[in-house]
């Protein structure tokens, strides 16, 4: 395993213990406003300093990180749920299936460009997490049932699928024992980069002021509260530090899905 | 040769034919997404204040008290709900013939037409889009060749965090930043708007800052790809400088898959400069969208502006496509 997975998983993992422990970690209300404290440089009180309204930056990037992975985690698993049963049975039977799938469904989705269509859902539904996570799943398992698809395409020409058959196994049986197994591995490095863009997309959309809503702690938020000029002038440390955080976190999880599309494909490995 | 042409041309009308269902059902989808909005659009607009004559004179002249579709389920006196059929006289076909003929209804606001307002704002996107894009191609080509040449020397690796940092970075994180340092500590840029030509400079950067990262190292990864082939070979055997050798041999036949990547992102950059025109305050079809669509609640103007972007998306990747085959004879049969 090379160096950059490592720091990766290093990273990560740190996110994951911040955000499970996050009431112990966070020394301050993530919600308390102070007037008197606004815009305090990063100090020993303040690791990260205050911001616009006196609220205490570490604490919120430390909760930042729950609404971040809980995001991430959901969207990745139920996209790539949907996107293996869909891409799964388009590849196996082939046929008209398939070229509904495929050759419909597929450009549809990918007829709008990025965040797009989620943009546009939320628009029209309202923001808020539960709404948000529903169009980042919307807009995600397309990636996923692709790459199942071509991989299931491509197993089920293997001679122990021929040999299974032979034996009498019914189709389910094909797919889910001896086809998806032997597919899945490329899922893998797609999730991982899956979470990069699901926290890239939540905090995005949060900027942007469809997605969670202040004042809850997501990091898209902070950036936004954090950019007007006068916060800028007084205290860019809060737009900083939760830009470190998305910075770091998305660095993370390409760095893991990198390492493990190398680790997968050594004809990669020479690069 | 003729079952060849009937091929192609065979092949030609299907693409045609699924570019077509795409094409509608991507305006059905934005056209019934209307439908999802919780509540009653007039009351988002009007408020709740309004008179029953305000809801209903606003109801007709956007077309709201007609049927949604050629069916519905309403509710009943007895709160239960049935199948009604409204026949083709309904909001969908209506805005189906009035799209046809160049009109994408009023805005909700201040009824102006929403073409118009999408023409308007149509022109500052584009020229965002493609200077991001020049400024990406840029740094892209010269850091990605030298990082190619130079594999797994200091500059390599240099190229590389760059690349790495540009990918991480999201534009509005990058945005604000480039913010603070030139408008509010330097005070070089103005920090928002389009007056002065050189206010496209800082949301030019940031727009194109992923899309480098990206350049980057596809033309670096490209460039080792080809210095492996047995062509550079020749060219080296034959006393070629080192310099010709990469400028006119590889970098020629390494920018066949940039090309795709560029045409493929030129979209990618409509929907990124959604958050670089809020950030920087550019007033683009993102501008228009987030903040008089959405912002206001104009539905008309978040559905027009999601079209206008998708259909520039759409023949973005089809003009790409056949770019893409016509650079390289190799994919025309397929």
């Amino acid at each position: 395993m090379n160096r950059l997975t490592i720091i990766g998983l290093a990273i990560v993992t740190v996110l994951v213990i911040v955000a499970l422990f996050a009431p112990w970690i966070a020394n301050y209300d993530v919600g308390a406003t102070d007037l008197s404290m606004r815009y305090l440089a990063p100090s020993s009180e303040h690791w990260f300093g205050t911001d616009s309204t006196g609220r205490d930056i570490f604490s919120r990037v430390v909760y930042g990180a729950r609404i971040s992975l809980q995001v991430g985690i959901i969207v990745v698993t139920v996209s790539a749920f949907i996107g293996t049963i869909l891409g799964a049975i388009a590849g196996y039977y082939g046929g008209w299936v398939d070229r509904f799938v495929s050759g419909y469904v597929f450009n549809v989705f990918l007829a709008f460009p990025g965040l797009l269509l989620a943009i546009a859902m939320v628009a029209f539904l309202g923001a808020g997490l539960n709404k948000l996570i529903l169009a980042l799943c919307i807009i995600g398992w397309v990636g996923y049932a692709r790459l199942i698809r071509g991989q299931v395409l491509k197993v089920r020409e293997y001679d122990f699928v021929q040999a299974a058959r032979a034996l009498g196994a019914s189709d389910a049986r094909i797919l889910l024992i001896h086809i998806l197994p032997n597919a899945i591995q490329p899922l893998i490095v797609q999730a991982s980069l899956g979470m990069a863009g699901a926290v890239l997309s939540e905090a995005a959309l949060s900027f942007l002021g469809l997605g969670v809503p202040p004042p809850a702690p997501s990091w898209g938020v902070m950036i936004e509260e954090a950019r007007d000029l006068s916060t800028l002038q007084a205290a860019p440390h809060a737009l900083i530090f939760p830009g470190i955080a998305i910075a770091l976190t998305v660095l993370a999880f390409n760095f893991i899905g990198d390492g493990l599309r190398e680790y997968l494909d050594p004809r990669q490995r020479a690069r | 040769m003729r079952t060849n042409l009937r091929y192609r041309i065979f092949g030609i009308l299907r693409r045609l034919l699924i570019l077509l269902l795409v094409v509608w059902t991507v305006v059905s989808l934005v056209t019934l997404l209307i439908e999802l909005v919780p509540g009653d659009p007039a009351v988002a607009v009007l408020g709740e204040q309004a008179t029953p004559e305000q809801f209903a004179q606003f109801r007709q002249k956007h077309g709201l008290d007609r049927p949604p579709f050629f069916f519905s389920f309403p509710r009943d006196s007895n709160d239960e709900r049935h199948f009604v059929w409204h026949g083709v006289d309904n909001r969908y076909t209506d805005y189906w013939r009035s799209l046809l003929s160049g009109d994408m209804g009023l805005s909700f606001r201040n009824d102006q037409p929403v073409i118009s307002l999408i023409l308007e704002r149509y022109p500052a996107t584009i020229e965002l889009a493609i200077l991001a894009m020049a400024i990406a191609i840029l740094i892209a080509i010269p850091l990605g060749v030298i990082a190619g040449t130079n594999r797994g020397t200091l500059i390599d690796n240099f190229a590389s965090v760059v690349a790495l940092l540009g990918i991480s970075l999201p534009s509005f994180v990058i945005g604000p930043m480039l913010v603070y340092i030139f408008a509010v500590k330097l005070g070089w840029l103005a920090p928002s708007g389009r007056f002065e030509w050189s206010d496209i400079i800082l949301p030019a950067f940031t727009l194109g800052a992923a899309l480098s990262a990206i350049l980057t190292r596809m033309v670096r990864s490209s460039v080792i790809e080809e210095l492996g082939e047995d062509y550079v070979r020749t060219a080296r055997a034959k006393g070629l400088s080192e310099r010709k050798v990469v400028y006119k041999h590889v970098l020629k036949n390494g920018l066949i898959p940039v090309v795709t990547i560029l045409g493929l992102q030129l979209g990618v950059l409509l929907a990124g400069a959604i958050i670089t025109e809020k950030i920087f305050g550019w007033p683009g079809l993102g501008l228009l969208l987030v903040e008089d669509g959405i912002g206001k609640r104009d539905y008309r103007v978040v559905q027009g502006c999601v079209l206008v972007i998708s259909m520039t998306y759409i023949i973005a990747n089809l003009l790409t496509d056949m770019v893409y085959k016509w650079l390289d004879p190799r994919i025309r049969v397929g």
